[in-house]
């Protein structure tokens, strides 16, 4: 038993069509009590009020798009290392869920901004990298519609995923050089003792876990979609060809 | 590769379009500008170094699409993919190129505009330094997103929209290095930093060119 069994797609799509509905009603369930918990059994913060409550939705986004990436860097690699289609089609399936959880850490910090800084928007390092992180989502996934034969799609946006992730993370630091920031430090360190108050902290981790469970759900299925995409088309090819 | 290289730079100034066309379009930037927020050479002056440097990338950016196109159109790029010369090299010289004709010249060109939008005394050392030192950077991207869009019927806008993120931190240190520079203050921190941008691209960047390039010949 090894995990590159999962590169035969008969194989992830038998094992992800058991995982699915298991994962898929953790994340309702985590997101739901998480969300709830957070919303209206938490006290407000002395200062910021019930605005503080943003955070659960916000802090598991803007983590989500980061780790987004980071897994579409990591099936990329796996493209071009071991060539496993799946792995490719994962990344591809990836793009837009990040895309969107970039916007929700975008938008939520927004609505944050306004009544907390006074602002919508700042030329923050954290806020114009994760503008940034967006616009490099939205290349990736016009790479993949622009091209049409699949494997060389799936080369050359593993590539830019390569590339881009460098770069990424030097314009992260090259933002902290050009601008000093008005966001606060980082929510969750895993080396802090305590973080935040234990009252915000559990349900703060149960919307994570939600999100992460979102995501992995989200994968499974475009993944799955994505295959059958494959299949169909090659389906179609047959038909012609006899 | 020295014939490449010359043939590329002669295909640039004599197929017309090329050489002369980034340098008018940073011109033409330059003098919109001071329409846009009104001639009050307070604000000019400092706006200026955000200015000249999005106007060079802009210029570097609209020739990148005739970086491999015409070769790729014409058949010769399967020529030089096939010829003992390492698809690597082709892209490096390509880069070189490409700077050659769209960056140097920009370099040139750039204290003359920056008189026309006030620029203060002791920022032109600073610009011409930063242009120098960063417009390679821009051109070995550049040729990056050339090579992995260069299959493309129209890859002209996607390759604006994959290019110029990339553009982000050679942007912020050039255009800091001249701000600094022109509030006299001491510009070498950023110099230095945007001297290792364009060296660690100039070193990688070819490497991963060849690699869409072969994908896309395949």
């Amino acid at each position: 038993m090894s995990f590159w069994e999962y590169a035969n797609p008969r194989k992830f799509m038998a094992t992800s069509a058991m995982l699915l509905p298991w994962v898929a009603t953790l994340a309702a369930l985590c997101l739901i009590t998480g969300l709830i918990w957070g919303f209206f059994f938490t006290p407000d913060d002395f200062r910021q009020g019930s605005t503080v409550k943003i955070i659960y939705l916000h802090v598991p986004a803007a983590l989500m798009a980061i780790n987004a990436w980071l897994m579409m860097l990591v099936t990329s690699l796996i493209w071009v290392i071991r060539r496993h289609h799946v792995s490719a089609l994962a990344a591809k399936a990836a793009a837009p869920v990040g895309m969107v959880f970039t916007l929700i850490a975008l938008f939520t910090g927004a609505v944050w901004g306004q009544p907390m800084w006074g602002t919508w928007w700042e030329w923050d390092p954290r806020l114009t990298s994760f503008l940034i992180l967006f616009l490099f989502y939205l290349g990736y996934m016009a790479l993949w519609e622009a091209i049409e034969n699949p494997d060389s799609a799936a080369d050359l946006t593993s590539v830019l995923c390569l590339v881009g992730s460098v770069f990424a993370i030097i314009s992260r630091y090259a933002l902290v050089f050009w601008n000093q920031g008005l966001h606060q430090g980082a929510t969750l360190s895993l080396d802090a003792e305590q973080n935040i108050s234990d009252v915000f902290w559990y349900p703060l981790l149960v919307c994570i876990a939600g999100f992460v469970l979102l995501f992995v759900a989200l994968v499974l299925y475009r993944t799955q979609t994505e295959i059958r995409v494959r299949r169909l088309k090659a389906l179609i090819a047959q038909e012609r060809m006899a | 590769m020295i014939g490449l290289f010359k043939r590329d730079l002669a295909l640039a100034v004599r197929a017309g379009g090329g050489f002369g066309l980034g340098l008018a379009f940073f011109l033409i930037v330059t003098v919109l500008v001071p329409f846009g927020v009104g001639p009050n050479t307070g604000i000019l002056s400092t706006i200026a170094p955000g200015i000249l440097w999005l106007g060079a990338l802009l210029a570097c950016l609209l020739s990148l699409d005739r970086v491999f196109q015409l070769d790729w159109e014409d058949g010769s790029l399967d020529l030089l993919a096939t010829s003992p010369l390492p698809l690597e090299n082709v892209a490096a010289i390509k880069a070189l190129a490409h700077w050659v004709t769209t960056g140097l010249p920009l370099v040139v060109a750039a204290p003359i505009l920056g008189v026309l939008l006030n620029l203060p005394g002791p920022g032109y050392g600073w610009l011409m330094a930063s242009l120098a030192l960063g417009t390679p950077a821009l051109s070995a991207i550049g040729t990056f997103g050339a090579a992995l869009t260069v299959g493309l019927k129209r890859g002209g806008l996607l390759l604006s929209l994959l290019v110029l993120p990339l553009y982000v931190p050679t942007l912020i240190f050039g255009a800091l290095v001249v701000t600094r520079g022109a509030a006299g203050l001491d510009a070498t921190t950023p110099l230095a930093l945007l001297a290792g941008i364009t060296l660690a691209t100039i070193a990688t960047l070819p490497f991963a060119a060849a690699a869409a390039l072969r994908v896309n010949l395949r």
